[in-house]
């Protein structure tokens, strides 16, 4: 079963490495013969060359980046977590809190932003703040979910041996909702580096949206891409490390899934 | 006091694993009027004693073991264990589940361990006890297995074990079988036999296999639906240990013959719902 799943994922992997090579094939084939403008549309090659002359540069600017995805990240982990067991736990906390959160999840949270910047001033704190704020729902809500569908077969068995209501919490409740939680934190980190980005193009001095913006308003086109394909090394890496930590905590959900 | 006055008074003493069901009702309230589940139900079972409570779907079987087990109940009436009335769940009762509801984050050794984990009992006072339980059933090896990895026949053996852990003077079990394939079945029939044989616990067991009800019990409760109430109580005399071969004999197809044409009588047999 293990071989097979593994070998199922090599596959998988081994064909989207297939395709991406096949697509910067094409596109630096395309360039050569066409030769657009390169400020319209750099050569794959114009771009890597462009990361090789500054490499520290833009690690500096994706260090940024980063800490402001994983502090927004890490807060909307730790406050929608609790705020979801508060929910679930009390019907004021239902009817008040979790109301609010589904009526105000129908803003589109980066209308937000430009605020943060007026409240918080330019620095990192608005960026986690609206990064934060655009991935606390998935959390929240999910959570909620997990939290809330038990067994109720699983729920007697704790009560037929007497256990009390933090028991229920934390040998029932929580382990049940990890693969629910983890399913949140998928969506969760991928939307908290869209509102570290957010964040920067609003008003910054630093970070890969900092760089986007900057080269744009000087037509550095080969940069603009450089800071893209940063952004999107970035962004997979950070989904695959929420993939393993998911592999390692809640084994029997993966394998599930693996199945169906 | 006579010697034979004083056999009828201790008599009358319940026993450790005694559970008397006196005249229980049970009720559900519904949005379209409410749902008698029970009704009138009178049981009398001595400690130690094996019994099936069979019926069809809907006839208040699992209401009738959600009471004995304090999670749910009775509307009206009494039940009792030991004479000791239940309000809430008793300590020394197990309880198994049509599903083995095993807890997939942890390993064989602690679902079993569970019960004395929630309990806050030594654990390492109680998983030699958990380990031969294991052995018993045939799981011998297989402590550190995850639950998934499991075919439907351990995993329920798995929480057999999980139900028997503290020693229970009171077993309840809810169509423990009723998922798996007839062949799993029967070797579970065995083992629970043989477990039983070896420690004498007073059992429940929920089922509507009309041949499982008789091949595992002392008594069978036959019940009836729309209210749920027992419509007649079979003894069984087969010696023990019963073989799976017991059910070819005559005594044995007897009994299965007379309570199959019970259901008829009552028209609930029609060739589907009881087995
Ligand atoms: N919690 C409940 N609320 C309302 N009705 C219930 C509830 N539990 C059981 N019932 C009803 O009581 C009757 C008996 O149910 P149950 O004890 O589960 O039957 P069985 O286990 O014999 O199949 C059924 O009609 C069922 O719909
Ligand atoms: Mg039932």
């Amino acid at each position: 079963m293990y071989d097979n799943s593994t070998m199922e994922t090599g596959k998988r992997t081994l064909s989207v490495l297939l395709v991406l090579v096949a697509f910067l094939a094409f596109w630096q084939l395309a360039v050569m013969l066409l030769r657009p403008p390169e400020y319209l549309l750099p050569s794959p090659v114009a771009v890597a060359k462009e990361l090789g002359t500054a490499p520290e540069w833009y690690l500096s600017h994706a260090v940024r980046t980063i800490g402001a995805t994983l502090l927004g990240f890490a807060a909307a982990l730790g406050l929608g977590f609790i705020a979801a067991v508060g929910i679930v736990y009390s019907r004021i906390l239902e009817n008040t809190l979790y109301t609010l959160l589904v009526a105000l999840n129908s803003i589109p949270k980066i209308a937000l932003a430009p605020l943060f910047i007026i409240w918080m001033g330019t620095g990192l704190t608005s960026k986690v703040a609206v990064s934060f704020t655009i991935a606390v729902f998935a959390i929240v809500v999910d959570t909620v979910l997990g939290l809330r569908s038990i067994d109720p077969d699983a729920l007697d068995l704790f009560k037929s041996v007497r256990a009390t209501p933090l028991q229920i919490l934390i040998r029932l409740r929580f382990p049940n909702s990890l693969p629910y939680l983890f399913a949140g934190m998928k969506v969760a980190i991928s939307l908290a580096l869209v509102g570290a980005i957010a964040g920067e193009f609003v008003a910054s001095q630093a970070g890969l949206g900092y760089v986007i913006l900057a080269a744009q308003g000087s037509f550095q086109t080969t940069r603009v891409f450089a800071a893209i394909v940063l952004l999107g090394v970035l962004g997979t890496i950070l989904f695959f490390i929420v993939e393993v930590l998911e592999w390692v905590v809640c084994p029997w959900h993966v394998s599930h899934r693996e199945r169906s | 006091m006579s010697e034979s006055a004083q056999i009828a008074a201790f008599e009358n003493v319940p026993g450790a694993g005694d559970v008397r069901i006196h005249a229980v009702d049970k009720t559900y309230p519904g949005r379209s009027g409410s749902v008698t589940a029970l009704k009138d139900v009178n049981v009398s079972v001595k400690g130690g004693e094996f019994v099936s409570i069979l019926g069809p779907s809907g006839c208040g079987k699992s209401t009738l073991l959600r009471c004995v087990a304090g999670l749910d109940h009775p509307s009206q009436g009494s039940i009792t264990l030991g004479g000791q009335p239940i309000d809430a769940p008793p300590l020394d009762m197990g309880f198994v589940f049509q599903r083995d509801v095993l807890l997939d984050w942890l390993n064989v050794i602690n679902n079993v361990l569970l019960p004395c984990k929630l309990k806050k009992l030594p654990i390492h006072q109680w998983k030699p006890k958990a380990l031969a339980l294991l052995k018993l059933i045939g799981l011998a090896g297989f402590e550190h297995r995850r639950p998934w990895e499991l075919s439907g026949g351990m995993r329920q053996r798995v929480a057999i074990c999980r139900a028997l852990l503290l020693n229970p003077t009171l077993l309840l079990m809810d169509e423990p079988f009723g998922a798996l394939d007839a062949m799993t079945r029967d070797e579970l029939n065995l083992e629970l036999q043989d477990v039983w044989l070896s420690n004498a616990k007073t059992v429940l067991f929920v089922t509507h296999s009309i041949s499982e009800a008789v091949f595992l019990a002392d008594r069978v409760l036959v019940m009836s639906r729309s209210p749920g109430r027992i419509v007649d109580v079979i003894p069984v005399d087969l010696p023990r240990p019963r073989t799976l071969s017991v059910r070819e004999t005559p005594a044995f197809t007897k009994y299965v013959a007379h309570i199959r044409q019970l259901f008829e009588s009552f028209g609930i047999l029609r060739g589907t719902n009881v087995r």
